[in-house]
C-alpha cells in the first residue's frame, strides 16, 4: 500500500511527529546507536527497530508480539512433571510436619535440626546439574518447589535462595567447567554454603559505585582484595562467597586507567574474611545477615567470574536470573496467608452472620484472590519463557519482582485486617509473615528502581524504534511502505480508531471482551510513550515522576496479559475452575485498564504537570529544613 | 537372606476433609489428594530398616489399583524398597476391591516370589478394615504378628511386640511370617530429593490379577455411603435428681 508520492515535507514529519533533533535520546539512554543509514532499503518494516520477542518491549512501542504469552507456556515435558509431582509431597510434608517457623523466628536462625534435613533432602542444590550432585530442575520446577517454602517459612526461603539463586548462581551461568567441577559438588549438598556479596556502606542501588578493591599481586598468580560488604545474606554461614570489586584497567579506546568491577569466586579459607555478628532485623530473622570483611585476601586468578571486568554484567545477569523465584515463593506465601483469612472469614460469625457474607469482606477477599492469581500467572509465564530458551525476559522478570512483593504485602495486610485481633497476635504467624516481607520490596533491586528500569528499556526499545523511523524518513522512497503504514496507524491511534491490532485467535472468545480491552489500553500506551518521548527527549532519563508511572502502566498490562492467557488456557482445556477464572480475569482486566487510563490521562495532563511541581518543591523545602516546614497549628 | 514384600496402599490423604458423593455411592475422590496410607509407610520403613541392617536382602513394594498406584510405589522406592510391583485393577474391580481379594493377590506373589516375610499396615485409613494381614497369613497358613511395635528377626524366627488392648504382649514366630505395622513401630522416613531421583532407576513390574490365578469377584456389595449424624447438641442440668428425670424420660434407664 504506497502513497502516491512521498517527499520529505514538514507536513510528514508532523503526521509522524518525529523531530529532527532525535539522536540524542539514544546516546543518553546508552542504547548503541545504529549509524548505518539504509538508504536504499528494499522497505520492508520488518527491520524497524531489532524485533525482541518480549511481549513488554513490544508494548512500549504499542505493538502486540504474543509469542512469548500466547498460550500460557506449557513447558515440561512428561518425565519432567513426573518428576515434579514426586518432589512436591515429601517437600511439603516436610515444611508442614517439621521446619518450625515461629521457632526459627525466635530463634533468629533456621534450626540445626531442620537445616541437616534439608541438605540431605537436596534443598541447596535444586538447579545443580545431576552429574555435579544436584537436583538438575529447570526453572518452573524449581519454581514450583519454591513455592511451597515461600508457603510456609520466608526465613528458610532466602536463606536457600541466598545460598542458590544468587550465591552461587555465577557459577552456574558463568562459570567455566574448572570452576563448576571444584565448586558446584558441595554447594550440591550444602556442605559448603554461599552469598552474593555486592551491597556496601555507600553502594547500594548505585551497585556501579562499589569501592572494595582488586589489584593484581606482583607474582601476578592473585588477586588481593580488600574492602567491606554490608547486610550480606548467608554472610555469617557461607563458604564461599561471589565477591563483586572494581579493579583499575587499561581501556583499551582511550588509553587510561578506568575502575571496571570483576566478580571473584572467593572461599573463606583464602584467609582474611570475616564476618560480623548477625544484624537484628525487622523479619526474616531465621536468616542470617552479616557484614563481610575482606582484608588482603588472595584470590587466584582462576577464581574470576566471567569476564575480566564483565562484573557489572553478571551481577544483573545474576540477579536477572533469579528474580522469578521471588514472584514463585510469594505466590506460595499469598496462597498460605488467603487460607488463613479464608478460615476465619467462613467461621467468625458477628452481627448474626458469618463475616464472609458481608461487602466489605467480600472486596478483601477478592482483591486477595485476584492478586495471588496475577502473581501466579506470571510467575509461571516468565519461568516457562525461560525454560524455552528466552533471553529476552528482564523486563517481565523485574515487573514480577515489582508487583508480587507489593501484592503480597497488600495481602497479608489485609489477611490480618480479615482476621482482626487474632491477625495482629502472634499466635496466628501472620505477623511474621507480615515482618518477613517487607524487605522483599527493597532487596533484590528496590521497587522504586526497577520501576525505574522498566520504565527506562522500555522507552529505550520505543526510541529505537522512532529512530529507525527517522533514519526511515530519510530516504521516503525507499521505505514508502513502511512510511505510509507508520503514518496511517499514528493519525488512527491519535484519533482513537483501532489500528487493527488485535489479541483475537490468540485469547478465548469468552475473553474477548477483556482481549479487546487489553488491545485498547496498548495502543493508548504506545502513544503515552512514545509522546513522553516527543516532550522531553534525552531527559526522559530525569523525569522520574513519568517514569513511574509508565512503569505502573506496564506493570499493570502486563498482568492484564498474563491473566487473559492463563485464563484462556483453562477455557480452551475446561478446567473445573474456568469460570471462576474468567471472573478473576475480567474483573482485574476492568480495574487494570482504569488505572492504565488513568496513568495515560495524567501523563497529558497541565495539573499533573503542576502537581509533579508541587511536589519537587515541597520535597526541596522539607529537606532544607530538616523536616516538616509548616509550624505548628497551635503556634508552638 | 531374605526377601520381604511390603504392601502400599493408596489413600485419600489424612488431612482432606472426605465429602459424600451426591448419589451415596461412595466417597469423592477425583482431584481430591492421595497419599500412601500412613501405615503402609510405617511398613515400609520397618523394611527398609531390616535390610539397612542386613537382615534381609530385598524389599520389594506391592501396589494394587490403577494407574495413580505407580506413585505410591515410587514414594516407596524412593524410600528405600529395591523395586515395585504393580498389580493392575481397575474400574468396578477395583472399587470392589477389597482385603479378601488382596489378600490373595499377596497370596500367589508371595509364593511366586519366594518371599519370607510379608509386612503390611495394620488397617488402610480409608475402610478401617484390619484384615488384610490376618486373611494373607491364613491362606498361606503362616504365622501372624499382627500390631507389632517392635520386631526383632532373630536366625529363622521373629519376635514381634504386640499392641493389644490389655498392654503389650511379646510372641516368637517362625518365618515365613506376615507382621503388621502399629503406629509406634518407628517413624517412617522422609524422601529425600536424591533418593527420588536414584528410584527413577528402580524397576516396577506389571502383572495382572489373573497372571497370578486370582478372582477379583467381590463378595461384599456396598448398598449406601453417608456421612455420620451430626452430633446433637447436649443437656446441662442442675442436680443430680434432673439427670436421672431426664434419662428416665428419654427411655435410657
Amino acid at each position: 500500500m504506497l502513497l502516491g508520492k512521498v517527499s520529505l515535507t514538514p507536513a510528514l514529519c508532523t503526521a509522524l511527529r518525529i523531530s529532527p533533533g532525535f539522536s540524542g535520546i539514544q546516546k543518553q539512554i546508552g542504547a548503541a546507536a545504529t549509524q548505518n543509514v539504509r538508504l536504499y532499503a528494499s522497505s520492508q518494516a520488518a527491520e524497524v527497530g531489532n524485533e525482541s520477542q518480549s511481549f513488554a518491549i513490544n508494548m512500549f512501542k504499542g505493538q502486540i508480539n504474543p509469542s512469548q504469552v500466547f498460550p500460557f507456556p506449557s513447558v515440561m515435558n512428561e518425565e519432567q512433571t513426573q518428576f515434579l509431582q514426586e518432589l512436591v509431597p515429601p517437600v511439603s510434608k516436610f515444611f508442614e510436619e517439621v521446619n518450625d517457623p515461629a521457632k526459627n523466628d525466635s530463634l533468629e536462625k533456621v534450626e540445626d535440626s531442620t537445616m541437616e534435613s534439608l541438605k540431605e533432602m537436596g534443598a541447596f542444590g535444586l538447579q545443580i546439574p545431576q552429574d555435579l550432585g544436584g537436583v538438575g530442575l529447570t526453572n518452573t520446577q524449581y519454581a514450583r518447589l519454591v513455592e511451597i517454602v515461600g508457603q510456609h517459612d520466608l526465613g528458610v526461603g532466602i536463606t536457600l535462595g541466598a545460598h542458590q539463586s544468587i550465591g552461587f548462581k555465577g557459577i552456574l551461568l558463568v562459570g567455566s567447567p574448572a570452576q563448576k567441577e571444584k565448586y558446584l559438588p558441595k554447594l550440591a549438598t550444602g556442605e559448603t554454603l554461599a552469598a552474593f556479596c555486592l551491597t556496601e556502606p555507600a553502594s547500594g542501588s548505585d551497585a556501579a559505585s562499589i569501592k572494595t578493591l582488586a589489584t593484581l599481586s606482583p607474582c601476578g598468580k592473585h588477586y588481593i582484595l580488600n574492602g567491606g560488604k554490608i547486610w550480606i545474606s548467608n554472610g555469617g554461614l557461607a563458604e564461599i562467597f561471589t565477591v563483586f570489586a572494581k579493579m583499575p584497567m587499561m581501556d583499551e579506546k582511550t588509553g587510561q586507567m578506568k575502575d571496571k568491577i570483576t566478580a571473584f569466586i572467593v572461599e573463606r579459607s583464602f584467609g582474611g574474611v570475616t564476618h560480623g555478628p548477625p544484624e537484628k532485623k525487622m523479619g526474616i530473622k531465621a536468616s542470617n545477615t552479616a557484614e563481610v570483611y575482606f582484608e588482603n585476601v588472595p584470590v587466584p586468578i582462576e577464581n574470576i567470574l566471567g569476564e575480566v571486568g564483565g562484573g557489572f554484567k553478571v551481577a544483573m545477569a545474576i540477579l536477572n536470573n533469579g528474580r522469578f523465584g521471588m514472584a514463585a515463593a510469594l505466590s506460595g506465601t499469598m496462597k498460605g496467608v488467603i487460607t488463613q483469612a479464608v478460615d476465619h472469614a467462613a467461621n467468625r460469625v458477628q452481627f448474626g452472620s458469618k463475616i464472609h457474607t458481608y461487602g466489605a469482606i467480600q472486596e478483601k477477599l477478592a482483591r486477595m484472590a485476584m492478586l495471588q492469581y496475577v502473581t501466579e500467572s506470571m510467575a509461571y509465564m516468565i519461568s516457562g519463557n525461560m525454560d524455552s530458551g528466552s533471553k529476552d525476559y528482564h523486563i517481565e522478570a523485574a515487573i514480577s519482582k515489582i508487583f508480587a512483593s507489593e501484592a503480597a504485602w497488600e495481602v497479608t495486610d489485609e489477611c490480618i485486617q480479615v482476621m482482626g485481633g487474632m491477625g495482629f497476635m502472634k499466635g496466628s504467624g501472620v505477623e511474621r509473615v507480615m515482618r518477613d516481607l517487607r524487605i522483599f520490596r527493597i532487596f533484590e533491586g528496590t521497587n522504586d528502581i526497577l520501576r525505574l528500569f522498566v520504565a527506562l528499556n522500555g522507552f529505550q526499545d520505543a526510541g529505537k524504534h522512532l529512530k529507525s523511523l527517522q533514519k526511515a524518513l530519510k530516504n521516503p522512497l525507499g521505505n514508502a511502505g513502511l512510511l505510509a503504514g507508520e503514518m496511517t496507524k499514528r493519525a488512527k491511534r491519535r484519533a482513537g480508531l483501532s489500528t487493527g491490532l488485535t489479541l483475537q485467535g490468540s485469547v478465548h472468545p469468552e475473553l474477548s471482551h477483556s482481549g479487546d480491552l487489553a488491545v485498547k489500553v496498548i495502543e493508548h500506551f504506545g502513544v503515552t510513550v512514545e509522546d513522553m518521548l516527543l516532550k522531553h527527549g534525552k531527559n526522559i532519563l530525569h523525569e522520574q515522576f513519568v517514569l513511574k508511572r509508565v512503569a505502573d502502566s506496564a506493570i499493570d498490562l502486563y498482568a492484564m496479559v498474563v491473566v487473559l492467557s492463563r485464563a484462556s488456557r483453562s477455557l480452551s482445556q475446561g478446567h473445573a475452575s474456568a469460570q471462576h477464572e474468567k471472573i478473576l480475569c475480567e474483573t482485574w482486566c476492568i480495574e487494570a485498564s482504569v488505572r492504565i487510563m488513568k496513568n495515560v490521562k495524567d501523563l497529558k495532563s497541565s495539573s499533573t504537570t503542576q502537581v509533579f511541581k508541587n511536589m519537587k518543591a515541597i520535597s526541596a523545602a522539607v529537606v532544607e529544613n530538616g523536616g516538616i516546614v509548616a509550624p505548628h497549628p497551635l503556634g508552638f | 537372606m531374605s526377601r520381604v514384600l511390603v504392601g502400599v496402599k493408596r489413600v485419600i490423604d489424612y488431612a482432606v476433609k472426605i465429602r459424600v458423593k451426591p448419589d451415596h455411592s461412595g466417597v469423592v475422590t477425583d482431584g481430591v489428594k492421595h497419599s500412601m496410607n500412613p501405615f503402609c509407610e510405617i511398613a515400609v520403613e520397618e523394611a527398609v530398616k531390616l535390610k539397612e541392617k542386613k537382615l534381609i536382602k530385598e524389599v520389594v513394594a506391592v501396589s494394587c489399583g490403577p494407574t495413580q498406584v505407580t506413585e505410591t510405589i515410587r514414594t516407596a522406592l524412593a524410600m528405600g524398597c529395591d523395586r515395585g510391583i504393580h498389580v493392575e485393577v481397575s474400574g468396578k474391580d477395583y472399587e470392589a476391591m477389597g482385603p479378601l481379594q488382596i489378600s490373595k493377590i499377596f497370596a500367589a506373589l508371595a509364593k511366586k516370589e519366594e518371599a519370607s516375610l510379608i509386612i503390611l499396615g495394620k488397617q488402610a485409613i480409608d475402610d478401617d478394615c484390619n484384615q488384610t494381614g490376618q486373611m494373607t497369613a491364613a491362606l498361606l497358613d503362616w504365622p501372624q504378628g499382627t500390631f507389632a511395635s517392635e520386631v526383632t528377626i532373630d536366625g529363622e524366627k521373629v519376635k514381634v511386640v504386640r499392641e493389644i488392648d490389655g498392654g503389650l504382649e511379646t510372641i516368637k514366630i517362625s518365618m515365613p511370617a506376615v507382621l503388621t505395622a502399629d503406629l509406634r513401630l518407628n517413624t517412617p522416613r522422609y524422601a529425600t530429593l536424591p533418593n527420588i531421583m536414584k528410584a527413577k532407576k528402580k524397576k516396577i513390574a506389571n502383572m495382572k490379577p489373573a497372571d497370578l490365578g486370582v478372582d477379583m469377584v467381590s463378595r461384599v456389595e456396598v448398598l449406601r455411603v453417608d456421612e455420620p449424624p451430626t452430633r446433637l447438641a447436649g443437656v446441662k442440668v442442675e442436680t443430680v435428681d434432673d439427670l436421672v428425670a431426664k434419662l428416665r424420660a428419654n427411655g435410657t434407664i
